[in-house]
């Protein structure tokens, strides 16, 4: 019942996803749903968060640090109560608090302005060491790119968080294995990945990342080792729910066109007006 | 300069438990007296300028308002994207402390000369910037850091900084200091080289020109009305600078003369004038090699002054 109850929601979120993106002219949507199921048991079953009290200082933290699947975040968002869904249709337009990427300024629940890749995980960081420091219990987690997993940054803060055994700091990795231009592994591959997640300290799970049952277990079970930070290394298809776009690299920012409107719609369960 | 800052930081975390420290790698038995005493608030966060600017803005995000300390260049180059966009862009309260600006260290080459820092710094909305010019300024500027809301970029020299305050000043933020009145020629200046230009001045005095010296310590946001003072007043201004001429002080003053006077005033900016700083040696060394010396100063602030006898 609870898995079925989680997938409906996700179907709801990809259908949100695709609608806004589309009407608002412009979005990325591909990685958009690779992490739907991901946002969705977050959300519905792990972030102790509360819509009515987004700066509750003892709140779970979560930062979606590749920051262009903004959509996703809001649609979820909305579906937790932190914002209205109507608000959704002002996407792409003028005036909108719905930027193309999430804007901590403007929105309840956007815990940091991502956007520019490799930047979520070392503030997310501090979040963690701050409650270390207060002794609070609150847990944050990542959500990182694997294509942002070519930046810099990102090594130097996963050398970062062991060393000061952040515990309560959970990465997840989006690895639907593409980028913008081509498979990571033609451009600048990450093999072994969990490999060397696991050599710079961290406990390392690895799940389908769009089985729900799968992942509210791997989930729920953070810390994976005292002391040292989780990350949890999810296999996902860039592009999953639409057939067209799964796993093909033009689909990074992308819109259908009529013809890929009606294939899309009818695979998402999307009446079309 | 950097002793008296520690010193302030010292005393600023005693006061308010919300300040924490991070350096990255450097200040060895400077703070050793503060990890003793503070040793939960103090992360040496490594050779890693980007994930410590990142982590401090995540702290910002819990209450905390961190300093971050480490060699300008590194904080302000390394970690430019960091501070615009994990700082700025969300307007989190954590404290950049530079040190090493202009050429103080000597020895070391370009890699470790922050004469770029106010130019990159400048150009982010939000962020403060203040250059003291002694220890006791130093002191009056990191409270006065700790005590704003945002973004400060504190730039310092380093240790064996000359005073020219006394004991009694009193640091106000935002507003230039008159260091010595003068009708002929105003030179504006900042920081670190300010005890060339005071020498400077009195070099000039003895030669029968008077020379205004404006001490700009909080470079952004700046006095205006000083310099519009100081221009109206002297209608000669020779902004000097221990950094390149492009983005730094001498273009802010200039941005602020263009806009804000009515009549002609002579201008000039005086600093690297767009390479780096050259060589290896002493300090004062330094300053003489690169065209920093007070007599250097002296040159330019004659001949700005007979330029603008001849317009007159």
């Amino acid at each position: 019942m609870r898995n079925e109850e989680l997938q409906n929601k996700a179907r709801q979120l990809r259908q949100t996803i695709f609608k806004v993106i589309c009407e608002g002219q412009g979005g990325h949507i591909a990685g958009c749903m690779s992490v739907v199921e991901i946002l969705t048991v977050l959300y519905h079953r792990i972030l102790r968060v509360d819509p009515k009290n987004p700066e509750e200082p003892n709140r779970d933290r979560f930062i979606l640090s590749k920051g262009h699947a903004s959509v996703a975040w809001y649609a979820i968002l909305a579906q937790k109560g932190f914002i209205d869904e109507d608000e959704l249709a002002t996407y792409g337009q003028g005036g909108t608090r719905l930027g193309g990427h999430p804007d901590k300024l403007k929105l309840p629940g956007v815990e940091a302005s991502t956007g520019a890749l490799g930047h979520g995980l070392a503030f997310g960081m501090g979040m963690a060491v701050a409650g270390k420091m207060d002794g609070k219990n609150y847990h944050t987690y990542v959500l990182l790119g694997d294509g942002e997993c070519q930046e810099g940054s990102v090594w130097e803060a996963a050398m970062f968080a062991p060393q000061h055994k952040l515990d309560n700091l959970t990465v997840i990795i989006d690895y639907n294995k593409l980028q913008a231009l081509d498979r990571l592994d033609k451009i600048v591959g990450l093999e072994p990945l969990v490999d060397k997640w696991e050599s710079f300290g961290w406990e390392v799970c690895e799940v389908n990342g769009h089985d729900v049952a799968e992942l509210e277990e791997t989930l729920s079970a953070v810390p994976f080792a005292a002391n040292k930070p989780s990350l949890i290394v999810a296999h996902t298809v860039k592009g999953k729910g639409i057939s067209f776009m799964e796993n093909v690299p033009i689909w990074h920012y992308r819109l259908p066109n009529d013809e890929e409107m009606k294939i899309a719609c009818e695979q998402l369960q999307i009446e079309l007006k | 300069m950097r002793n008296a800052f520690v010193e302030a930081l010292y005393d600023i975390s005693g006061k308010d438990q919300r300040v924490v420290t991070l350096v990255g790698d450097n200040g060895a038995i400077v703070f050793d007296r503060y990890r003793e005493s503070y040793p939960e608030r103090f992360i040496n966060c490594g050779i890693a300028e980007a994930n410590m600017i990142g982590v401090a803005a995540g702290m910002a995000a819990c209450g905390k308002i961190p300093f971050t300390y480490t060699i300008a260049n590194f904080l302000t180059q390394r970690a430019f994207e960091q501070i615009r966009n994990d700082i700025c862009l969300q307007k989190m309260n954590v404290k950049l402390v530079g040190i090493g600006v202009g050429f103080v260290y000597s020895d070391l080459g370009p890699t470790h000369h922050g004469t770029e820092d106010i130019a990159l710094m400048r150009a982010l909305p939000g962020m403060t910037i203040i250059s003291p010019a002694d220890p006791v300024e130093a002191q009056g500027a990191t409270w006065a850091a700790a005590s704003m809301e945002g973004p400060v970029y504190l730039r310092l020299a380093t240790s064996r900084t000359p005073r020219i305050y006394g004991d009694d000043y009193e640091f106000e933020f935002g507003r230039g200091v008159v260091l010595r009145e003068g009708g002929d020629v105003t030179i504006i200046s900042t920081g670190n080289i300010l005890p060339e230009v005071i020498k400077a001045a009195e070099q000039l005095e003895r030669g029968g020109i008077s020379v205004r010296v404006v001490n700009i310590h909080t470079i952004k946001p700046i006095d205006e009305e000083i310099i519009l003072e100081s221009a109206q007043k002297t209608r000669a201004v020779l902004a000097v600078e221990e950094h390149t001429i492009s983005g730094g002080l001498g273009s802010a003053v200039a941005e602020v003369i263009l806009e804000g006077q009515n009549e002609a005033i002579q201008f000039q900016r005086m600093g690297l004038p767009g390479v780096f700083a050259n060589g290896y040696g002493a300090y004062d060394e330094m300053k003489d090699m690169n065209g920093l010396g007070w007599q250097d100063i002296c040159r330019q602030a004659k001949s700005l002054y007979e330029k603008k006898l001849q317009l007159v």
